[in-house]
């Protein structure tokens, strides 16, 4: 292996090895798109709320979201609530959030309501 | 003759100490809060952080006439500050407020300081994104089918008040949008808020074209209506 060689194998090398940007938790992420309607506690009291003619989901209500599939959740953050003929107040988010980050809001969502779908 | 060359020429000297005046209030007493550079937020965390709106491309943005009277008597745009998860706490009833203490109030610039500092932002053209001049075409909407597209139809108000204290709080008010900033932005802006700002809690509607110059007309309606 010459020098040339061995300099673009320890950069490969220091390049396989660089931690990979950290991705937004679920929380982060929801404190930061969701919150302003849905609320910081995810009761569905944010700022934005008074003036709404459709309220936002409480996500720590355990009976209605157990009665919602992770699917589900993902589509309504995806695509906005008329993709599930709710609210058009809920907005898509799927030109700002990567996939990965979908999950986790799903994710954070179910810490909210303590209850998986099926099982609130 | 001679007297009108001199004066030139003296027109000319002092021309860069000027711009040289408004960079040097820029970097002394807005650098702290604005981006002036780029580029915008990439991440959560910059984007908590940011302060006030990014400048560096504030000659595509901004209105020269708005800017320079804004910056004389400031007043607040985001109800809810620049990004209102850092300006919100619950209440004991669980519905989260605006925690006013926590809002900072805008420098009031001198008649001289806003008026060069306004000449050295028009000069900043980094658009992040094209915008295109002539993009917006003027027409007219009626108030009651704006208003329908932008609650009803589209959902906007839940973010944006469209008249003093009515409408959502954590976006900027629109009912001033057109006095602020430039229409042809506007457009571009209005087609893909995240080209210009990768994180903000802004979505993209997809909004058709004629529905963003619809949205425009709205705007405008709405200030003239708004005007004292």
């Amino acid at each position: 292996m010459n020098a040339a060689q061995r300099l673009l194998a320890a950069a490969t090398l220091a390049w396989l090895a660089a931690p990979a940007p950290a991705q937004p938790s679920g929380e982060d992420l929801y404190r930061t798109y969701c919150a302003q309607c849905h609320g910081l506690q995810g009761n569905g009291k944010g700022i934005n709320v008074r003036d709404m003619s459709v309220q936002p989901r409480d996500h720590t209500d355990s009976k209605y979201m157990a009665g919602r599939t992770d699917d589900e959740l993902r589509t309504a953050v995806v695509e906005g609530g008329q993709a599930l003929s709710k609210s058009v107040l809920m907005p898509p988010w799927g030109s700002v959030l990567e996939p990965q980050e979908v999950d986790a809001l799903v994710a954070y969502m179910r810490e909210l309501c303590d209850c998986q779908h099926g099982r609130p | 003759m001679k007297r009108h060359i001199a004066s030139l020429v003296v027109f000319l000297a002092a021309a860069p100490l000027w711009a040289a005046s408004g960079e040097t209030v820029l970097q002394e007493r807005c650098a702290q809060c604005h981006d002036l550079t780029g580029p915008a937020p990439s991440t959560l965390e910059e984007l908590w952080t940011r302060k006030g709106p990014d400048l560096f491309y504030a000659g595509v943005k901004y209105k020269p006439e708005w800017m320079e009277r804004w910056l004389q008597n400031p007043s607040r745009i985001r109800p809810a500050g620049m990004f209102y998860g850092k300006h919100v706490r619950t209440g004991p009833d669980g519905q989260d407020v605006i925690d006013v203490a926590s809002l900072v109030e805008h420098p009031r610039l001198s008649p001289g300081e806003a008026e060069a500092v306004t000449r050295v932002l028009m000069a900043k053209k980094a658009t992040p994104a094209p915008v295109q001049e002539g993009a917006y075409q003027p027409g007219r909407i009626s108030l009651r089918m704006g208003e329908l597209m932008f609650d009803k139809f589209k959902g906007c108000l839940a973010c944006h008040q469209i008249e003093p204290d009515y409408g959502g709080l954590s976006g900027p008010e629109v009912y001033t949008v057109t006095e602020r900033l430039r229409e042809d932005f506007l457009v571009a802006y209005l087609r893909d808020p995240q080209a210009f700002d990768p994180k903000i809690f802004m979505p993209n509607k997809k909004l058709k074209e004629r529905d963003i110059q619809k949205f425009i007309h709205y705007f405008r309606a709405l200030a003239q209506e708004v005007k004292p």
